[in-house]
């Protein structure tokens, strides 16, 4: 039998690396985007459990909102990259950075 | 009061937005100026229906995942005048370039519909849904423009952070779930009461969701997105996005920490500090470097935003008062200094260059000193409204005991104060480079000049709004 301990475990281990991800990553875009939903993911996880050792149903009813609306955001999310690649020919995150200062 | 009488103006928002999107998709390119007028009738027969029902008390509803209160209804009514008056502001923009797609209206109504919820959210999954339409409305707004560069890459950043933002926030809401066992915000402020020993877990969740907090209000250090996004969207959309979300954060910021986490007062209390501290320094330094006049009214608004956590970190009544006082005189202050900028271009030329304005009394007197009241009032120069919008806060910050602080704010404000001032400078004493001209609706120079004279108005008598915002916050008294 699994701890509530362990999937929290899980759960920070994949959020730190999601996050890292998106700060680390000077390649390409839609990786950006892998990392993105990667965080929700590890989210999600965490209201599953809480949700199961709680015996409390709203963190699960929680998880089918979080999915919906990261469904519809990586959906916008690649309308943009599509928009971008568009308006340069690259995708890649060296490549955005003609607004500095 | 059942479920749906509650939830009225918002789903009549939604039917109407829905109305707008098909009549635009149908005749909106034959005729420009239908889409426009039934934006703003739908944003006044929705205002009309909120403030025809103001509670009493705080009311509930969908079981205790919606709540009206006093607080709710103002900030909607305020929010909605905002995006009302922003709608005329970009009619005139896309008037100019008629290439751009004209789904403006549309999507800045779903992004309304996103605010009205979320200030009258008190259920965490409601936050995060008001959050999310917000947002993901006002990433599309940005993309809007597709041939510009500038545009498409400040709607990527702005996506990555939003999304990373919207990540740590809900990461903190999952670790609140999981030690008070409750998704609902009255629940919650109850049960934290009861967890002292789970303070420290409580804590690290609270943490996130400030994180969260302040990535959408661009506070520092989490502001990166800020300056590129002002910078690179359309003006109006710049617009929209520096005024009316301004007060949809600040109820937000209510909603969470005030009615949801009043027990971890203290922690969050620190955490401000912090975060208005390091975005009043940061934003008015870095807001003198800047030689685009959108960039430097971003870091502007970090500046202001860290001002406006001022009234919200003395955790007083008359404290929110103070700062709700002060994100609705910012908002208007901002409206007007794009709406400038928008006054400002030409059909070709975006004109968002702070050297665009030199000489500009001679060229247009009676633009420039409406620009100068503004700066001015951003500045806090008496009598205009933003000196009163300091004054209160920087009141409460010292009855808070935060002597310090709101010696530390003075000096910021004084820093902040010189690059206001160089824009008055450029405008009456600098030559004109070369002769920019663009030609003004009647309909905007009145749009544009009650927005101003209403900021001069509101420092005439600040006690005219002032005591609206204290009669929403009379719940928050302590008894």
């Amino acid at each position: 039998m699994l701890a509530l301990a362990d999937f929290l475990i899980v759960g920070a281990v994949l959020f730190c690396l999601s996050v890292a991800g998106i700060f680390i990553n000077r390649k390409n875009i839609i990786v950006l985007l892998m990392c993105i939903e990667l965080m929700l993911l590890a989210v999600n996880l965490n209201f599953i459990a809480f949700s199961h050792y709680n015996q409390d149903i709203s963190g699960q009813i929680f998880v089918f909102f979080i999915l919906t609306v990261a469904a519809a955001e990586s959906a916008i999310g690649l309308a943009i990259l599509v928009v971008l690649f568009r308006n340069r020919g690259s995708i890649n995150v060296d490549d955005i950075s003609t607004m500095r200062g | 009061m059942n479920d749906i009488s509650l939830i009225i103006p918002e789903m009549l928002l939604l039917g109407l937005a829905c109305g707008v999107l098909l009549l635009d998709a149908f005749i909106g390119k034959r005729h420009p100026g239908v889409t426009f007028w039934c934006t703003v009738g739908s944003c006044l027969i929705v205002l009309g229906q909120v403030a025809s029902y103001v509670p009493e008390a705080a009311t509930f509803g969908f079981s205790g995942t919606f709540r009206v209160d006093v607080l709710g209804t103002v900030l909607k009514a305020f929010l909605l005048v905002l995006v009302v008056l922003s709608f005329f502001y970009a009619r005139e923009y896309f008037n100019k370039r008629p290439s751009v797609p004209s789904e403006y209206y549309p999507l800045a109504l779903f992004a309304t519909l996103g605010m009205m919820i979320l200030v009258s959210a008190n259920s965490l999954i409601t936050i995060y849904l008001g959050l999310e339409l917000l947002s993901l409305s006002l990433y599309s707004l940005v993309a809007m423009q597709r041939d510009s560069v500038n545009a498409s890459e400040a709607a990527m950043k702005y996506f990555v952070l939003g999304a990373l933002a919207s990540g740590m926030l809900l990461y903190g809401m999952s670790m609140l779930y999981g030690v008070a066992g409750t998704l609902d915000l009255s629940e919650l402020l109850i049960k934290v009461d009861h967890l002292e020993q789970q303070r420290l877990l409580l804590t690290f969740g609270l943490v996130f969701l400030v994180v969260g907090i302040a990535f959408k209000l661009g506070l520092v250090p989490f502001h990166m997105w800020l300056p590129d996004v002002y910078q690179g969207a359309a003006t109006p959309v710049t617009q929209f996005i520096g005024t009316a979300p301004k007060l949809a954060a600040f109820g937000m910021a209510m909603r969470l920490l005030v009615d949801g986490l009043w027990g971890l007062v203290e922690e969050w209390q620190q955490m401000l500090v912090i975060l208005a501290l390091l975005s009043m320094g940061v934003g008015n330094i870095l807001a003198i470097a800047q030689s685009n006049l959108k960039r430097m009214l971003a870091y502007s608004t970090i500046a202001h935003m860290g001002f406006f956590l001022l009234g919200m970190l003395s955790a007083t009544a008359s404290g929110y008062a103070a700062s709700m006082f002060y994100v609705t005189m910012y908002a208007l202050m901002s409206m007007g200094a794009f709406g400038a900028i928008i006054l400002l271009a030409s059909a070709h030329s975006e004109s968002d260059q702070v050297s665009d304005l030199a000489g500009l009394a001679k060229r247009n007197p009676w633009l420039a000193f409406m620009l100068m009241i503004l700066m001015f009032s951003m500045a806090g120069v008496p009598p205009f409204g933003g000196f009163w919008a300091k004054w209160f806060v920087l009141k409460e910050v010292v009855v808070a005991n935060y002597v310090w602080l709101a010696g530390v704010a003075v000096f910021f404000s004084i820093v902040g104060a010189y690059y206001y001032l160089r824009i008055v400078k450029i405008m009456y004493f600098d030559e004109p480079s070369e002769a920019l001209n663009s030609e003004t609706s009647a309909d905007l120079k009145l749009v544009f000049s009650v927005n101003t004279l209403a900021v001069l108005a509101l420092g005439v008598m600040p006690s005219a709004l002032m005591t609206i915002c204290i009669s929403a916050t009379i719940p928050y008294l302590p008894w």
